[in-house]
């Protein structure tokens, strides 16, 4: 993950994290599960970078936390998309629809 | 709602991060058991599962401080932390801190004290509606390059001018006796032309200003009060309006009272009342010739530039010289911007002392610095050890200069509150008063100056150290073990122990230079003896103003008679004209014999001191050949008149003046020179022998014309010699007030006083730089010593070895010395390199010494030299104790 350019990462991983809680509310672990999934194993996403992503997300309004059981009953964080996250999602999305295309077309130029 | 979720994010992270950081703590330990429970399901062990999961993990704490990283605040709450961790730190070198604080408040403090002078003195607009527009008037005559303004040309002048919105005249210093209101004493007054406080935009606080018919010769008989006498003799009562003072026997209407704030040139803050200057009872206003003392003030109409105005009067000037030349000719208007005349000299040498100030600033900060790098050497171990850990540069770099802030904040809050208090009560202390100086005050502008300095400084000291500090390389560090290097860190130090030296080196010099301007000044005679004078002003009865010359004359010798007769006086004597580097007046005269000069400008002039038989012997002036006064050279005797040398010179060159006759102030009747008398300094002690006129004639007081003799019922000024002037007053006063109810004695000033007043901008000068040099001298060898002793201190282990090989007490003394001696010796050598461009500054305030005075220089450089010895002997000696097992083992 270190080699891989942060800028673009951050970017990556808003979406990814976003995208994933669209699914309803998860503890960090089944963020981190989900977004493997959802990449089909790309995405191997490490504490070091998520909790700081779901922090920083949280203290943006884009995500909510509270804490609850977990599957196994233990005690947990969740994090939940707000209205606000759901309206970021969207623009992050067409952003990046934008940014694969616009790449997609600078790789297929001869 | 975004902004007010972030804010929110913000107070909790700043306010409740205990909780948050409990809150993240657990949710990390859930996830960890989390994902042991993923592996053990997936089959591991419990060890195993445990194992992996941290792996993945990949460390608590990294995981928490990437998430502290992202947090809001985050740069906030790092910089918090860095304070909080720098104080502990300035806690712990409790010495260190204090001598830091102590340092910078001394610099910020003089620094801001001096720049709320300079800021309330020189950087203020003066307040006055359009300041810029205020001009003062005065003529420019052969002897007087502005010389007063005679009452009938400022009338002509006020009709005629083009550029000028409004002219007035003002005459100060006039004493009055007040009689009516509690016992008879005597107040100040002030003469006012028309318009006077309309042209400066200052309303009364009560009542009205003067009408122009009350301000004309002849008019109704009006005052206004000053709000000080309002209330001293009224308490401010408002009904005060109509009533009337009666001032030398007459009635005048009170009807108005100034604002207690007015103040002009500074001149008018002692002033009783304001009147019309038509009330003037003095024979002379309507003389176009006479040099009353009168000032003009204008105010230059719109748009009008200082040139314009210039090239205006000099028409009107003109065309006054050819209608009147008897009167006028080669008289001229001298036009000055208000804010140029009132400053003078005065700022020229705050400047020069705001640099000196500066040096002190850069002084303490260089000693700052040196104290940081020290400390810094000290710590390096402590860098090395948070470099290994992950800090970056800037982290570091930023902690020290936080450490840094942190001692200035310190040091210029204490700075401020020290020039809050202390720069009114060292200003009343010190010898002179300063242009407006009731405006002199702590506000927002030298708050900010204060801020502004201290970051400033806190930046150039803190900086250098810090760098040096982040570049060095974390593992040399560790490995030498905190002992630190030696080259290079040395040579910084030397370089600011150098600058420190040179810095002070240069105040030293303007200090002494400065001193032995003044000590030269003690020595110049002044052409008497200063030290027995003491000089009062004297006024008889009210009763007695209108009486005759001759009751005037008669009761005047009485007086004369009974302060002859106090005990402690010696002599005494009227003193009517001029008075030595307090008054002057002039009288015109030609020699008979001669042609009568067609004009009056045509003229020769003299300083003319009208006195009594014992004034001679009451100044201990020099009798150079004849006689001077006796009690027979009275009304009813021949004119006789004394002459100093310089007249004698002048105009009797080679001949003897003695017998020769003069015809004085245009009369037919001569007057024979009976003696011939040493010159006296009339202009100063210092300044006297570049004036143009400087000849001096003596007259016999009671010679005086029948109708100034009058007049000198009102006021005349004696002169006793005593052998303790500064309290023959008490034995005077009691004299006088045995002698005749009603009369009064007033103003008493000794000689010694007048001098010192006279020398006032100079010791101003002198003891603010001794006392800059002073702190200088105390820094930079504070400075010298702590540098030594910090090197000492690194090269003990080097000591030890020396000792053990077999180097002798006076070996290791100089190996320390040298080091010492290398530093003062370049600081010395580029100090007086600096000085000789800096002093040349300060030139116009020496008097009989050059700026490179080679007494003055080799006493400062020896003085410097001894005192940064004498820091480095100390360190030395206790270098020379180092027990070698002890140093050998401390590793």
């Amino acid at each position: 993950m270190d080699s891989e350019p942060t800028t673009l990462l951050q970017g990556t991983l808003d979406l990814l994290i976003l995208k994933s809680l669209v699914a309803g509310e998860m503890h960090g672990l089944g963020v981190s599960r989900r977004i493997a999934q959802l990449t089909r194993g790309t995405f191997d996403v490490k504490p070091g970078s998520l909790f700081p992503a779901l922090h920083r997300m949280d203290e943006e309004g884009w995500i909510s936390s509270f804490w609850g059981d977990s599957e196994n009953n233990r005690r947990a964080k969740y994090y939940r998309l707000t209205k606000a996250g759901l309206k970021q999602l969207e623009a992050e999305t067409k952003r990046w629809g934008r940014i694969s295309w616009a790449i997609a077309q600078a790789l297929e130029a001869s | 709602m975004r902004l007010f979720v972030k804010i929110r994010s913000l107070s909790r992270n700043l306010f409740a991060s205990r909780r948050v950081e409990a809150d993240l703590s657990q949710e990390i330990h859930c996830h960890l058991q989390m994902l042991t429970e993923e592996n053990i399901r997936a089959g591991m062990t419990q060890e195993e599962a445990q194992r992996a999961a941290r792996l993945e993990l990949g460390g608590i704490e990294q995981v928490k401080e990437q998430v502290r990283d992202e947090r809001i605040g985050n740069w906030l709450r790092s910089v918090l932390s860095d304070c909080r961790y720098g104080l502990r730190q300035l806690r712990n070198n409790p010495g260190f801190t204090a001598a830091a604080v102590i340092v910078l408040a001394l610099g910020i403090g003089a620094n801001t004290s001096l720049f709320s002078v300079v800021n309330g003195v020189l950087l203020r607009p003066l307040p006055f509606p359009h300041p810029e527009q205020l001009v003062i008037l005065r003529e420019s005559k052969p002897n007087f390059a502005t010389g007063s303004v005679s009452y009938p040309n400022f009338l002509d002048w006020q009709r005629e001018n083009r550029t000028f919105t409004s002219m007035s005249v003002m005459r100060g210093g006039r004493s009055l006796i007040l009689t009516g209101i509690g016992e008879a004493e005597q107040i100040n007054a002030v003469l006012l032309g028309p318009g006077f406080f309309e042209q400066l935009g200052v309303n009364p606080a009560l009542g009205r200003t003067f009408a122009e018919d009350e301000v004309r010769i002849g008019g109704a008989p009006t005052v206004m009060l000053s709000a000080a006498f309002w209330e001293r003799k009224f308490g401010s009562a408002h009904d005060v309006l109509g009533k009337t003072i009666t001032l030398e026997g007459k009635d005048y209407s009170i009807i108005g009272v100034v604002p207690a704030s007015f103040d002009f040139l500074g001149s008018l803050r002692s002033v009783d009342v304001y009147m019309p200057i038509g009330q003037w009872s003095n024979p002379l206003l309507t003389s176009r010739a006479a040099g009353l003392g009168i000032g003009g003030i204008g105010r230059l109409a719109p748009g009008v530039t200082i040139e314009q105005a210039r090239s205006d009067m000099e028409r009107v000037t003109r065309n006054l010289a050819a209608t009147y030349p008897d009167a006028n000719k080669g008289i001229g208007a001298a036009v000055i911007p208000l804010n140029k005349w009132m400053l003078g000299n005065t700022e020229s040498f705050l400047f020069i002392l705001f640099g000196a100030v500066g040096f002190v600033l850069l002084i303490a900060c260089v000693n700052v610095a040196n104290l940081l790098l020290a400390r810094s050497t000290r710590r390096t171990h402590e860098f090395a050890v948070r470099a290994a850990l992950g800090a970056g540069q800037t982290r570091i770099v930023r902690q020290l200069l936080v450490e840094s802030t942190l001692l200035v904040s310190f040091g210029g809050g204490i700075g401020l509150m020290l020039a809050a208090l202390g720069t009114k009560t060292v200003l009343r202390m010190l010898p002179t008063t300063l242009p407006r100086s009731a405006e002199i005050g702590v506000d927002a502008d030298v708050m900010i100056f204060a801020l502004v300095i201290s970051f400033a400084a806190g930046i150039l000291f803190g900086l250098a150290p810090a760098l040096k500090t982040a570049r060095r390389d974390p593992q040399q560090s560790l490995q030498e073990g905190g002992r630190g290097g030696s080259g290079s860190r040395h040579r910084l130090q030397g370089v600011l122990v150098a600058a420190e030296v040179s810095l002070a080196l240069v105040l030293l010099i303007g200090a002494g230079l400065m001193i032995r301007t003044l000590s030269t000044l003690r020595n110049v005679s002044p052409g008497f003896e200063a030290n027995k004078i003491l000089t009062f002003g004297f006024s008889l009865p009210p009763s007695m103003f209108n009486a005759n010359p001759d009751s005037v004359r008669a009761a005047l010798r009485e007086a004369q008679d009974k302060f002859q007769a106090a005990p402690g006086v010696q002599a005494v004597s009227f003193t009517w004209g001029a008075v030595p580097l307090s008054g002057d007046d002039e009288w015109l005269f030609w020699i008979d014999g001669q042609p009568k000069p067609q004009t009056e400008s045509e003229m020769n002039w003299a300083i003319d001191y009208v006195v009594g038989p014992d004034y001679q012997k009451a100044m201990g002036i020099a009798l150079k050949s004849g006689r001077f006064f006796t009690a027979q050279d009275d009304e009813h005797a021949a004119r006789v008149a004394v002459i100093d040398e310089v007249l004698a010179k002048k105009f009797f060159d080679g001949q003897n003046p003695i017998g020769k006759r003069l015809h004085v102030n245009s009369a037919e009747e001569t007057t024979e020179i009976v003696g011939v008398v040493g010159h006296v300094n009339q202009w100063g002690l210092d300044s006297d022998d570049k004036e143009t006129l400087r000849s001096q004639l003596y007259t016999p007081f009671m010679q005086l014309p029948d109708k100034t003799m009058a007049q000198n019922a009102s006021g005349i000024g004696v002169l006793v010699r005593s052998d303790k002037p500064a309290t023959v007053f008490g034995s005077i006063r009691q004299v006088n007030s045995r002698t005749r109810s009603g009369q009064v004695v007033f103003g008493a000033q000794t000689m010694e006083e007048i001098i010192a007043s006279s020398l006032g901008d100079r010791r101003f000068s002198m003891i603010l730089l001794g006392i800059f040099a002073a702190l200088a001298l105390l820094l930079s060898s504070i400075g010298i010593y702590g540098v030594i002793s910090y090197i000492v201190g690194q090269r003990t282990r080097e000591i030890g070895v020396r000792i053990v090989l077999g180097a002798s007490r006076a070996d290791v003394l100089r190996l320390v010395f040298i080091e010492g001696a290398k530093m003062t010796a370049i600081g010395l050598l580029v100090g007086l390199a600096a000085s000789f461009g800096l002093t040349r500054l300060v030139a116009n305030l020496l008097f009989g010494v050059s700026p490179t005075d080679p007494l003055t220089l080799a006493a400062v450089v020896l003085l410097l030299a001894a005192v940064s010895l004498l820091a480095c002997y100390i360190p030395a000696r206790r270098a020379t104790t180092v027990d070698p097992l002890i140093a050998l083992h401390s590793e």
